[in-house]
Protein backbone atom coordinates (compact mmCIF):
# COMPACT_ATOMS: atom_id res chain seq x y z
CA UNK A 1 0.00 0.00 0.00
CA UNK A 2 0.97 3.75 -0.08
CA UNK A 3 1.40 5.91 2.91
CA UNK A 4 3.44 8.84 4.10
CA UNK A 5 6.64 8.07 5.70
CA UNK A 6 8.68 10.10 8.41
CA UNK A 7 12.10 10.18 7.10
CA UNK A 8 13.49 12.89 9.54
CA UNK A 9 13.55 16.44 10.23
CA UNK A 10 11.11 17.73 7.18
CA UNK A 11 11.27 15.04 5.69
CA UNK A 12 8.30 13.27 4.62
CA UNK A 13 7.85 10.95 1.58
CA UNK A 14 4.82 8.98 0.08
CA UNK A 15 5.66 5.37 -0.52
CA UNK A 16 5.14 1.72 -1.12
CA UNK A 17 5.12 0.17 2.14
CA UNK A 18 4.18 -3.39 3.26
CA UNK A 19 0.01 -3.70 3.53
CA UNK A 20 -0.81 -4.28 7.66
CA UNK A 21 -2.31 -7.21 8.64
CA UNK A 22 -3.82 -8.73 11.57
CA UNK A 23 -1.62 -9.23 14.72
CA UNK A 24 -3.67 -9.80 17.23
CA UNK A 25 -7.51 -11.22 18.04
CA UNK A 26 -8.47 -7.84 18.53
CA UNK A 27 -7.23 -6.50 15.55
CA UNK A 28 -8.80 -5.23 12.87
CA UNK A 29 -7.59 -3.64 9.65
CA UNK A 30 -9.54 -0.29 8.27
CA UNK A 31 -9.10 1.07 5.01
CA UNK A 32 -8.57 4.90 5.20
CA UNK A 33 -11.26 6.78 3.32
CA UNK A 34 -10.02 10.03 5.14
CA UNK A 35 -6.62 11.27 7.11
CA UNK A 36 -5.90 15.07 8.32
CA UNK A 37 -2.42 16.36 8.98
CA UNK A 38 -2.49 17.33 12.70
CA UNK A 39 -0.85 20.34 14.44
CA UNK A 40 1.41 17.35 16.44
CA UNK A 41 2.09 15.96 13.26
CA UNK A 42 4.14 19.17 12.98
CA UNK A 43 5.88 18.80 15.47
CA UNK A 44 7.21 15.31 14.68
CA UNK A 45 7.78 16.88 11.16
CA UNK A 46 10.07 19.28 12.87
CA UNK A 47 11.85 16.46 14.68
CA UNK A 48 10.93 18.18 18.25
CA UNK A 49 9.65 15.03 19.12
CA UNK A 50 12.05 12.30 20.88
CA UNK A 51 12.42 8.62 19.48
CA UNK A 52 11.11 9.07 15.81
CA UNK A 53 12.30 6.14 13.13
CA UNK A 54 12.76 6.46 9.84
CA UNK A 55 10.57 4.29 8.17
CA UNK A 56 7.64 5.57 10.52
CA UNK A 57 4.33 6.12 9.32
CA UNK A 58 2.74 9.34 10.23
CA UNK A 59 -1.18 10.19 10.99
CA UNK A 60 -3.42 10.49 13.77
CA UNK A 61 -6.56 11.34 12.25
CA UNK A 62 -8.10 8.80 9.94
CA UNK A 63 -11.60 7.26 9.41
CA UNK A 64 -12.19 4.63 7.20
CA UNK A 65 -14.14 1.65 6.29
CA UNK A 66 -13.61 -1.95 8.69
CA UNK A 67 -12.18 -4.44 5.48
CA UNK A 68 -10.88 -7.43 8.62
CA UNK A 69 -11.46 -8.20 11.94
CA UNK A 70 -9.76 -10.64 14.60
CA UNK A 71 -11.07 -13.55 15.98
CA UNK A 72 -12.04 -11.59 19.57
CA UNK A 73 -13.71 -8.06 17.36
CA UNK A 74 -17.20 -8.95 17.72
CA UNK A 75 -18.45 -5.69 18.15
CA UNK A 76 -17.35 -4.34 14.76
CA UNK A 77 -18.81 -6.02 10.88
CA UNK A 78 -17.23 -5.62 7.31
CA UNK A 79 -17.77 -2.55 5.85
CA UNK A 80 -18.78 -0.32 8.82
CA UNK A 81 -17.71 3.73 9.11
CA UNK A 82 -15.31 4.28 12.17
CA UNK A 83 -13.34 7.23 12.96
CA UNK A 84 -10.45 6.03 14.51
CA UNK A 85 -9.23 7.74 18.44
CA UNK A 86 -5.88 8.92 17.97
CA UNK A 87 -5.24 7.08 21.52
CA UNK A 88 -5.31 3.37 21.95
CA UNK A 89 -7.48 1.92 24.23
CA UNK A 90 -7.81 -1.68 25.63
CA UNK A 91 -11.20 -0.51 27.70
CA UNK A 92 -10.36 -3.12 30.64
CA UNK A 93 -7.71 -1.84 32.55
CA UNK A 94 -7.52 0.54 35.49
CA UNK A 95 -6.83 3.93 34.01
CA UNK A 96 -9.58 3.29 31.08
CA UNK A 97 -12.32 2.08 33.73
CA UNK A 98 -11.29 5.53 35.38
CA UNK A 99 -12.01 6.95 32.12
CA UNK A 100 -8.56 8.38 31.24
CA UNK A 101 -8.21 6.58 28.18
CA UNK A 102 -4.48 8.42 26.99
CA UNK A 103 -3.34 6.59 30.20
CA UNK A 104 -4.21 3.12 28.78
CA UNK A 105 -1.89 0.89 30.67
CA UNK A 106 -1.68 -1.71 28.46
CA UNK A 107 -1.75 -0.54 24.55
CA UNK A 108 1.63 1.24 24.36
CA UNK A 109 3.61 -1.60 23.18
CA UNK A 110 6.36 -0.16 24.21
CA UNK A 111 5.59 0.64 27.96
CA UNK A 112 8.89 -0.38 29.85
CA UNK A 113 10.92 2.28 27.85
CA UNK A 114 7.86 5.09 28.57
CA UNK A 115 8.19 4.01 32.31
CA UNK A 116 12.19 4.71 31.76
CA UNK A 117 11.14 8.33 30.12
CA UNK A 118 7.81 9.59 31.17
CA UNK A 119 8.11 7.67 34.85
CA UNK A 120 5.14 5.62 34.21
CA UNK A 121 3.55 4.85 30.66
CA UNK A 122 1.50 6.12 28.96
CA UNK A 123 -1.55 4.86 25.99
CA UNK A 124 0.11 3.71 22.85
CA UNK A 125 -0.44 6.57 19.79
CA UNK A 126 -1.08 6.12 15.83
CA UNK A 127 1.52 7.81 14.23
CA UNK A 128 3.75 8.87 16.81
CA UNK A 129 7.25 8.15 18.24
CA UNK A 130 7.87 4.88 19.80
CA UNK A 131 7.99 6.10 23.24
CA UNK A 132 3.85 5.97 22.85
CA UNK A 133 4.23 2.44 20.65
CA UNK A 134 5.74 3.47 17.48
CA UNK A 135 2.30 2.12 16.11
CA UNK A 136 1.72 3.23 12.04
CA UNK A 137 -0.15 6.10 11.49
CA UNK A 138 -3.46 6.77 9.39
CA UNK A 139 -1.75 9.21 6.56
CA UNK A 140 -2.08 5.46 4.49
CA UNK A 141 -4.35 3.40 2.37
CA UNK A 142 -4.91 0.85 5.21
CA UNK A 143 -3.96 0.79 9.04
CA UNK A 144 -3.97 -1.83 11.47
CA UNK A 145 -6.10 -0.60 14.86
CA UNK A 146 -4.74 -2.87 17.68
CA UNK A 147 -7.82 -3.14 20.41
CA UNK A 148 -9.94 -2.44 17.92
CA UNK A 149 -13.19 -3.69 19.41
CA UNK A 150 -12.59 -0.48 21.94
CA UNK A 151 -10.66 1.72 20.17
CA UNK A 152 -13.26 2.98 17.59
CA UNK A 153 -16.28 5.63 17.16
CA UNK A 154 -19.10 4.61 14.97
CA UNK A 155 -20.10 6.71 12.46
CA UNK A 156 -24.26 7.46 12.16
CA UNK A 157 -25.58 6.78 8.82
CA UNK A 158 -25.70 10.22 6.54
CA UNK A 159 -22.95 12.34 9.08
CA UNK A 160 -20.17 12.57 6.08
CA UNK A 161 -16.50 12.14 6.63
CA UNK A 162 -16.06 15.83 6.77
CA UNK A 163 -17.91 15.74 9.71
CA UNK A 164 -16.88 13.32 11.46
CA UNK A 165 -13.24 12.70 11.07
CA UNK A 166 -12.22 15.01 14.01
CA UNK A 167 -13.84 13.41 16.45
CA UNK A 168 -11.05 11.35 16.43
CA UNK A 169 -8.50 14.18 17.87
CA UNK A 170 -8.88 17.76 17.43
CA UNK A 171 -12.88 17.67 18.18
CA UNK A 172 -12.15 16.23 21.75
CA UNK A 173 -9.09 17.64 22.38
CA UNK A 174 -10.21 21.42 22.02
CA UNK A 175 -13.54 19.94 23.91
CA UNK A 176 -11.45 18.66 26.75
CA UNK A 177 -9.47 21.46 26.42
CA UNK A 178 -12.38 23.76 27.57
CA UNK A 179 -14.15 20.97 29.69
CA UNK A 180 -10.59 20.87 31.77
CA UNK A 181 -10.84 24.70 32.42
CA UNK A 182 -14.39 24.35 34.01
CA UNK A 183 -15.69 26.51 32.26
CA UNK A 184 -18.44 28.94 34.04
CA UNK A 185 -20.80 31.52 32.65
CA UNK A 186 -19.46 33.97 33.93
CA UNK A 187 -16.44 33.51 32.42
CA UNK A 188 -13.65 35.03 30.12
CA UNK A 189 -11.49 32.44 28.59
CA UNK A 190 -8.44 33.48 26.86
CA UNK A 191 -7.20 30.80 24.04
CA UNK A 192 -3.65 31.29 22.57
CA UNK A 193 -3.59 29.77 19.00
CA UNK A 194 -6.17 29.89 16.33
CA UNK A 195 -4.93 26.31 14.39
CA UNK A 196 -6.85 23.77 14.26
CA UNK A 197 -7.10 22.94 18.14
CA UNK A 198 -7.54 26.83 19.08
CA UNK A 199 -10.31 26.93 16.52
CA UNK A 200 -12.56 23.36 18.19
CA UNK A 201 -11.51 24.85 22.07
CA UNK A 202 -13.49 28.27 20.69
CA UNK A 203 -16.44 26.61 19.76
CA UNK A 204 -16.45 24.12 22.55
CA UNK A 205 -16.24 27.30 24.80
CA UNK A 206 -19.09 29.07 23.58
CA UNK A 207 -20.77 25.91 24.15
CA UNK A 208 -20.12 25.69 27.41
CA UNK A 209 -21.52 28.96 27.88
CA UNK A 210 -18.17 30.73 28.49
CA UNK A 211 -19.29 34.87 28.46
CA UNK A 212 -16.50 35.89 27.20
CA UNK A 213 -13.79 33.98 24.71
CA UNK A 214 -10.45 35.49 23.18
CA UNK A 215 -8.62 34.26 20.79
CA UNK A 216 -4.72 35.09 20.45
CA UNK A 217 -2.68 34.29 17.22
CA UNK A 218 -0.92 36.61 14.37
CA UNK A 219 -2.35 35.61 11.26
CA UNK A 220 -5.64 37.08 10.01
CA UNK A 221 -6.73 34.22 8.37
CA UNK A 222 -7.47 32.18 11.40
CA UNK A 223 -8.35 35.00 13.78
CA UNK A 224 -11.09 35.84 10.88
CA UNK A 225 -12.08 32.08 11.67
CA UNK A 226 -11.76 32.36 15.47
CA UNK A 227 -13.70 35.70 15.08
CA UNK A 228 -16.59 33.82 13.30
CA UNK A 229 -16.50 31.23 16.38
CA UNK A 230 -17.55 33.83 18.64
CA UNK A 231 -14.07 34.87 19.66
CA UNK A 232 -12.72 38.47 20.41
CA UNK A 233 -9.22 38.12 18.11
CA UNK A 234 -6.05 39.80 19.41
CA UNK A 235 -3.11 39.85 16.76
CA UNK A 236 0.38 39.37 18.76
CA UNK A 237 2.04 41.30 16.49
CA UNK A 238 -0.30 44.25 16.46
CA UNK A 239 -1.27 44.86 19.80
CA UNK A 240 0.08 44.13 23.33
CA UNK A 241 -1.69 40.26 24.43
CA UNK A 242 -1.40 41.64 28.04
CA UNK A 243 -2.56 45.10 27.76
CA UNK A 244 -5.34 43.75 25.73
CA UNK A 245 -6.29 40.65 27.92
CA UNK A 246 -6.25 43.18 30.81
CA UNK A 247 -8.61 46.00 29.04
CA UNK A 248 -10.72 42.90 28.16
CA UNK A 249 -11.37 41.71 31.88
CA UNK A 250 -11.11 45.06 33.49
CA UNK A 251 -7.81 44.33 34.93
CA UNK A 252 -9.13 41.18 36.38
CA UNK A 253 -6.89 38.67 33.82
CA UNK A 254 -8.70 35.79 32.17
CA UNK A 255 -10.25 33.41 34.26
CA UNK A 256 -9.29 30.30 32.30
CA UNK A 257 -6.13 30.37 29.74
CA UNK A 258 -5.88 27.96 27.22
CA UNK A 259 -2.90 27.00 25.55
CA UNK A 260 -3.67 25.48 21.98
CA UNK A 261 -0.19 26.40 20.59
CA UNK A 262 2.49 23.84 22.72
CA UNK A 263 5.85 23.49 22.11
CA UNK A 264 6.82 25.48 19.47
CA UNK A 265 5.56 29.15 19.79
CA UNK A 266 6.06 31.51 17.53
CA UNK A 267 9.41 33.74 18.42
CA UNK A 268 7.60 37.22 18.22
CA UNK A 269 9.01 40.09 19.73
CA UNK A 270 8.96 38.84 23.23
CA UNK A 271 12.77 38.57 23.92
CA UNK A 272 11.56 35.26 26.05
CA UNK A 273 11.02 33.30 22.59
CA UNK A 274 13.86 34.85 20.71
CA UNK A 275 16.03 33.33 23.19
CA UNK A 276 13.78 29.99 23.51
CA UNK A 277 14.72 30.01 19.58
CA UNK A 278 17.93 30.01 20.09
CA UNK A 279 18.21 27.47 22.85
CA UNK A 280 16.28 25.25 20.99
CA UNK A 281 18.67 25.33 17.71
CA UNK A 282 20.82 24.82 19.80
CA UNK A 283 19.62 21.61 21.20
CA UNK A 284 19.68 23.62 24.75
CA UNK A 285 16.13 23.44 25.49
CA UNK A 286 13.29 21.03 23.50
CA UNK A 287 10.55 23.13 23.74
CA UNK A 288 9.63 26.67 23.48
CA UNK A 289 7.03 27.58 26.41
CA UNK A 290 6.73 31.33 26.06
CA UNK A 291 2.72 30.83 25.97
CA UNK A 292 2.97 29.50 28.76
CA UNK A 293 4.68 31.93 30.78
CA UNK A 294 2.43 34.81 29.32
CA UNK A 295 -0.66 32.23 30.12
CA UNK A 296 0.94 32.44 33.97
CA UNK A 297 1.60 36.02 33.91
CA UNK A 298 -1.97 37.09 33.20
CA UNK A 299 -4.58 34.71 34.05
CA UNK A 300 -6.44 35.91 37.22
CA UNK A 301 -5.64 34.61 40.42
CA UNK A 302 -7.17 31.16 41.39
CA UNK A 303 -8.08 30.78 37.49
CA UNK A 304 -7.08 27.73 35.82
CA UNK A 305 -4.47 27.44 33.18
CA UNK A 306 -5.70 24.47 30.57
CA UNK A 307 -3.15 22.98 28.47
CA UNK A 308 -3.57 20.86 25.03
CA UNK A 309 -0.75 21.84 23.48
CA UNK A 310 1.42 19.02 23.02
CA UNK A 311 5.23 19.68 24.83
CA UNK A 312 7.70 17.21 24.31
CA UNK A 313 11.01 17.61 26.86
CA UNK A 314 11.77 20.47 28.62
CA UNK A 315 11.53 23.96 29.00
CA UNK A 316 13.14 26.91 30.64
CA UNK A 317 12.48 29.66 32.70
CA UNK A 318 9.00 28.88 33.86
CA UNK A 319 7.51 31.72 36.69
CA UNK A 320 6.30 28.79 39.20
CA UNK A 321 6.94 31.10 42.03
CA UNK A 322 4.36 33.08 39.70
CA UNK A 323 1.54 30.02 39.40
CA UNK A 324 2.60 29.24 42.92
CA UNK A 325 1.47 32.46 44.57
CA UNK A 326 -1.61 33.14 42.53
CA UNK A 327 -2.98 29.73 43.42
CA UNK A 328 -3.12 28.63 39.91
CA UNK A 329 -4.43 25.23 38.27
CA UNK A 330 -2.96 23.27 35.65
CA UNK A 331 -4.86 20.91 33.72
CA UNK A 332 -3.01 19.29 30.96
CA UNK A 333 -2.68 15.66 28.81
CA UNK A 334 -2.97 14.05 25.31
CA UNK A 335 -6.75 13.51 24.98
CA UNK A 336 -8.88 10.88 26.26
CA UNK A 337 -10.76 10.68 23.17
CA UNK A 338 -13.25 7.85 23.55
CA UNK A 339 -14.65 9.66 26.83
CA UNK A 340 -15.90 12.47 25.17
CA UNK A 341 -17.43 10.98 21.41
CA UNK A 342 -20.38 9.90 22.09
CA UNK A 343 -21.91 13.28 23.58
CA UNK A 344 -19.99 14.88 20.49
CA UNK A 345 -21.36 12.79 17.89
CA UNK A 346 -24.31 13.34 19.25
CA UNK A 347 -24.09 17.05 19.20
CA UNK A 348 -22.84 17.13 15.74
CA UNK A 349 -25.66 14.64 14.50
CA UNK A 350 -28.27 16.98 16.51
CA UNK A 351 -26.87 20.04 14.33
CA UNK A 352 -25.23 21.84 17.01
CA UNK A 353 -22.12 22.14 15.70
CA UNK A 354 -20.24 21.15 12.40
CA UNK A 355 -16.41 20.09 12.48
CA UNK A 356 -15.95 20.41 8.59
CA UNK A 357 -15.67 24.28 9.24
CA UNK A 358 -11.91 24.08 9.64
CA UNK A 359 -11.35 22.19 6.16
CA UNK A 360 -9.31 24.55 3.63
CA UNK A 361 -7.56 21.81 1.95
CA UNK A 362 -8.09 19.05 0.59
CA UNK A 363 -5.62 16.73 -1.63
CA UNK A 364 -4.52 13.42 -2.16
CA UNK A 365 -2.65 11.10 -0.22
CA UNK A 366 0.42 11.26 -2.81
CA UNK A 367 0.95 15.30 -2.33
CA UNK A 368 0.91 14.47 1.49
CA UNK A 369 4.44 15.80 1.77
CA UNK A 370 4.08 18.72 -0.38
CA UNK A 371 1.11 19.56 1.99
CA UNK A 372 2.99 19.01 5.16
CA UNK A 373 5.03 22.40 3.43
CA UNK A 374 2.17 23.67 2.83
CA UNK A 375 0.48 23.47 6.62
CA UNK A 376 4.05 24.14 7.69
CA UNK A 377 4.58 27.61 6.37
CA UNK A 378 1.01 28.50 6.38
CA UNK A 379 0.93 28.82 2.70
CA UNK A 380 -2.50 29.52 0.93
CA UNK A 381 -4.23 30.43 4.02
CA UNK A 382 -4.32 26.79 5.23
CA UNK A 383 -5.24 25.84 8.71
CA UNK A 384 -6.52 22.27 7.86
CA UNK A 385 -5.56 20.04 5.55
CA UNK A 386 -7.54 16.76 4.93
CA UNK A 387 -5.87 14.00 2.60
CA UNK A 388 -7.96 11.28 0.82
CA UNK A 389 -6.14 7.88 -0.11
CA UNK A 390 -8.61 6.20 -1.83
CA UNK B 1 -10.14 23.59 -2.51
CA UNK B 2 -7.80 21.33 -4.86
CA UNK B 3 -4.25 21.92 -3.78
CA UNK B 4 -2.54 20.37 -6.49
CA UNK B 5 -1.21 23.82 -7.61
CA UNK B 6 -0.31 25.30 -4.73
CA UNK B 7 2.00 22.32 -3.94
CA UNK B 8 5.56 23.97 -3.17
CA UNK B 9 8.05 21.36 -3.66
CA UNK B 10 9.88 19.83 -6.73
CA UNK B 11 8.84 16.67 -6.48
CA UNK B 12 5.04 16.37 -4.57
CA UNK B 13 5.19 13.34 -2.94
CA UNK B 14 8.52 14.14 -1.10
CA UNK B 15 8.40 17.36 1.63
CA UNK B 16 12.34 18.63 1.22
CA UNK B 17 13.22 19.96 -2.19
CA UNK B 18 16.85 20.11 -3.57
CA UNK B 19 17.51 23.16 -2.50
CA UNK B 20 16.51 21.88 1.26
CA UNK B 21 18.81 19.39 0.78
CA UNK B 22 21.89 21.49 -0.56
CA UNK B 23 21.18 23.66 2.52
CA UNK B 24 21.37 21.66 4.47
CA UNK B 25 24.78 20.19 3.53
CA UNK B 26 26.20 23.89 3.69
CA UNK B 27 25.06 23.56 7.42
CA UNK B 28 26.96 20.47 8.32
CA UNK B 29 29.71 21.95 6.00
CA UNK B 30 29.48 25.31 8.18
CA UNK B 31 29.65 23.41 11.49
CA UNK B 32 33.39 21.03 10.09
CA UNK B 33 35.00 24.48 8.91
CA UNK B 34 33.89 26.54 12.47
CA UNK B 35 35.34 23.57 14.18
CA UNK B 36 38.45 23.35 12.79
CA UNK B 37 38.77 27.42 12.42
CA UNK B 38 38.06 26.64 16.33
CA UNK B 39 40.35 23.97 17.00
CA UNK B 40 43.12 24.69 14.96
CA UNK B 41 44.00 28.16 13.87
CA UNK B 42 47.41 27.75 13.97
CA UNK B 43 47.71 24.72 11.13
CA UNK B 44 45.04 26.49 9.05
CA UNK B 45 46.83 30.59 9.34
CA UNK B 46 50.48 28.79 8.77
CA UNK B 47 48.95 27.23 5.60
CA UNK B 48 47.21 29.95 4.41
CA UNK B 49 49.27 33.19 5.24
CA UNK B 50 47.62 34.14 7.57
CA UNK B 51 50.10 33.77 11.12
CA UNK B 52 49.25 36.07 13.51
CA UNK B 53 45.56 35.59 12.86
CA UNK B 54 44.61 32.76 14.98
CA UNK B 55 42.01 35.26 16.56
CA UNK B 56 40.26 36.29 13.37
CA UNK B 57 40.21 32.47 12.55
CA UNK B 58 38.75 31.40 15.35
CA UNK B 59 35.92 33.87 15.76
CA UNK B 60 35.43 33.05 11.85
CA UNK B 61 35.27 29.50 13.49
CA UNK B 62 32.15 30.93 15.47
CA UNK B 63 30.45 32.69 12.88
CA UNK B 64 30.65 28.98 11.50
CA UNK B 65 29.23 27.87 13.91
CA UNK B 66 26.15 29.80 14.32
CA UNK B 67 25.57 29.96 10.35
CA UNK B 68 25.73 26.23 10.57
CA UNK B 69 23.07 25.55 13.34
CA UNK B 70 20.92 28.28 11.46
CA UNK B 71 21.21 26.54 8.40
CA UNK B 72 20.20 22.91 10.04
CA UNK B 73 16.76 24.66 11.55
CA UNK B 74 13.56 24.90 9.90
CA UNK B 75 13.92 28.47 8.76
CA UNK B 76 17.80 28.21 6.75
CA UNK B 77 17.23 31.27 4.68
CA UNK B 78 18.74 33.87 7.08
CA UNK B 79 21.40 31.42 7.37
CA UNK B 80 22.25 31.00 3.96
CA UNK B 81 22.46 34.69 3.43
CA UNK B 82 24.74 35.21 6.53
CA UNK B 83 26.88 32.32 4.74
CA UNK B 84 27.08 34.60 1.48
CA UNK B 85 28.22 37.75 3.69
CA UNK B 86 30.71 35.58 5.55
CA UNK B 87 32.17 34.54 2.42
CA UNK B 88 32.66 37.60 1.32
CA UNK B 89 34.32 38.34 4.44
CA UNK B 90 36.92 35.26 4.25
CA UNK B 91 37.38 36.11 0.73
CA UNK B 92 38.89 39.93 1.98
CA UNK B 93 40.87 38.28 4.93
CA UNK B 94 42.30 35.43 2.19
CA UNK B 95 43.60 37.69 -0.66
CA UNK B 96 45.06 40.70 2.54
CA UNK B 97 46.89 37.29 3.70
CA UNK B 98 48.84 37.04 -0.19
CA UNK B 99 50.60 40.35 1.05
CA UNK B 100 53.94 39.32 2.03
CA UNK B 101 52.90 34.76 2.21
CA UNK B 102 55.80 33.05 0.65
CA UNK B 103 55.57 30.50 -2.74
CA UNK B 104 53.73 27.81 -0.88
CA UNK B 105 51.73 29.63 0.94
CA UNK B 106 50.55 31.80 -1.88
CA UNK B 107 49.76 28.33 -3.45
CA UNK B 108 47.47 27.26 -0.61
CA UNK B 109 45.77 30.61 -0.43
CA UNK B 110 45.19 30.67 -4.03
CA UNK B 111 43.78 27.34 -3.65
CA UNK B 112 41.52 28.70 -0.48
CA UNK B 113 40.75 31.52 -2.80
CA UNK B 114 38.97 29.10 -5.76
CA UNK B 115 37.40 27.08 -3.03
CA UNK B 116 35.39 29.29 -1.16
CA UNK B 117 34.66 31.34 -4.45
CA UNK B 118 32.82 28.02 -5.56
CA UNK B 119 31.55 28.01 -1.80
CA UNK B 120 30.15 31.71 -2.09
CA UNK B 121 28.19 30.99 -5.90
CA UNK B 122 26.74 27.45 -3.99
CA UNK B 123 25.69 29.62 -0.67
CA UNK B 124 24.54 32.46 -3.42
CA UNK B 125 22.22 30.94 -5.31
CA UNK B 126 20.89 28.33 -2.50
CA UNK B 127 20.12 31.49 -0.53
CA UNK B 128 18.29 33.15 -3.32
CA UNK B 129 16.35 29.95 -4.25
CA UNK B 130 15.10 29.60 -0.83
CA UNK B 131 13.74 32.68 -0.70
CA UNK B 132 11.79 32.42 -3.99
CA UNK B 133 10.43 29.38 -2.59
CA UNK B 134 9.65 31.07 0.32
CA UNK B 135 7.70 33.72 -1.39
CA UNK B 136 6.42 31.26 -3.34
CA UNK B 137 5.21 29.65 0.11
CA UNK B 138 3.65 32.72 1.32
CA UNK B 139 1.33 32.84 -1.59
CA UNK B 140 -2.21 34.16 -0.50
CA UNK B 141 -2.66 34.32 2.84
CA UNK B 142 -4.80 36.33 5.02
CA UNK B 143 -8.70 35.14 3.38
CA UNK B 144 -11.48 35.87 5.02
CA UNK B 145 -12.73 32.64 6.69
CA UNK B 146 -15.48 34.93 8.44
CA UNK B 147 -18.27 33.04 6.82
CA UNK B 148 -17.23 29.92 8.92
CA UNK B 149 -18.47 29.78 12.13
CA UNK B 150 -19.04 25.96 12.50
CA UNK B 151 -22.38 26.66 13.81
CA UNK B 152 -25.53 25.89 11.64
CA UNK B 153 -27.79 27.79 14.10
CA UNK B 154 -25.39 30.40 15.07
CA UNK B 155 -23.08 31.71 17.57
CA UNK B 156 -25.62 32.87 19.63
CA UNK B 157 -27.85 30.16 19.50
CA UNK B 158 -25.19 27.74 20.26
CA UNK B 159 -23.95 29.88 23.26
CA UNK B 160 -24.23 27.75 26.45
CA UNK B 161 -25.67 24.68 24.81
CA UNK B 162 -23.76 22.06 26.23
CA UNK B 163 -24.49 23.70 29.80
CA UNK B 164 -22.56 22.52 33.09
CA UNK B 165 -23.79 19.35 33.37
CA UNK B 166 -21.11 18.58 30.44
CA UNK B 167 -17.77 18.99 32.89
CA UNK B 168 -17.85 15.62 34.43
CA UNK B 169 -17.64 15.95 38.62
CA UNK B 170 -13.22 14.78 38.10
CA UNK B 171 -12.81 17.66 35.70
CA UNK B 172 -14.59 20.46 37.97
CA UNK B 173 -12.08 22.35 39.40
CA UNK B 174 -13.53 26.48 39.84
CA UNK B 175 -14.88 27.61 43.10
CA UNK B 176 -18.68 28.55 42.28
CA UNK B 177 -20.64 30.04 44.17
CA UNK B 178 -22.72 27.05 44.33
CA UNK B 179 -19.95 24.83 45.15
CA UNK B 180 -18.75 26.67 47.43
CA UNK B 181 -21.52 26.92 49.53
CA UNK B 182 -21.72 23.55 49.21
CA UNK B 183 -18.40 22.69 50.55
CA UNK B 184 -18.56 25.46 53.35
CA UNK B 185 -21.71 24.14 55.11
CA UNK B 186 -21.43 23.37 58.59
CA UNK B 187 -21.63 19.62 58.75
Amino acid sequence: MKALVWHGKQDIRHETVPDPAIEAPRDAIIKVTSCAICGSDLHLFHNCIPAMKPGDIVGHEMMGEVVETGSAVTNLRKGERVVIPFTINCDECDQCRRGNYSLCERSNRNGELADKVFGHRTAGLFGYTHLTGGYAGGQAEYLRVPFADSTHIKVPDGMTDEQALFLGDIFPTGWQAAIQADIQPTDTVAIWGAGPVGQMAIRSAILLGAKQVICIDRLPERLSMAEAGGAVPINFEDESVLERLNELTDNRGPDKCIDCVGLEAHASQHIDSMIDRVKQATLMESDRPHVLREMIYVCRGGGVLSIPGVYGGLVDKIPFGMAMNKGLTFRMGQTHVRRWTADLTRRIAEGQIDPSFVITHTAKLEEGPGMYRVFEQKQDSCIKVVLKPN
Amino acid sequence: MNASSTLVTSRPDRSLTVTDRVARGLGWFSLALGAAEILAPGRLGRALGLEGKERLLQAYGGREIGAGVWALSDTPAPAIWARVAGDLVDLATLAAGLRGADDEQKRNNLVALAAVGGITLVDLLTALSLTAEQSERRGDTGRDYSDRSGFPRGVEQARGLAGQQAVPVDFQVTATAERREEALEPA
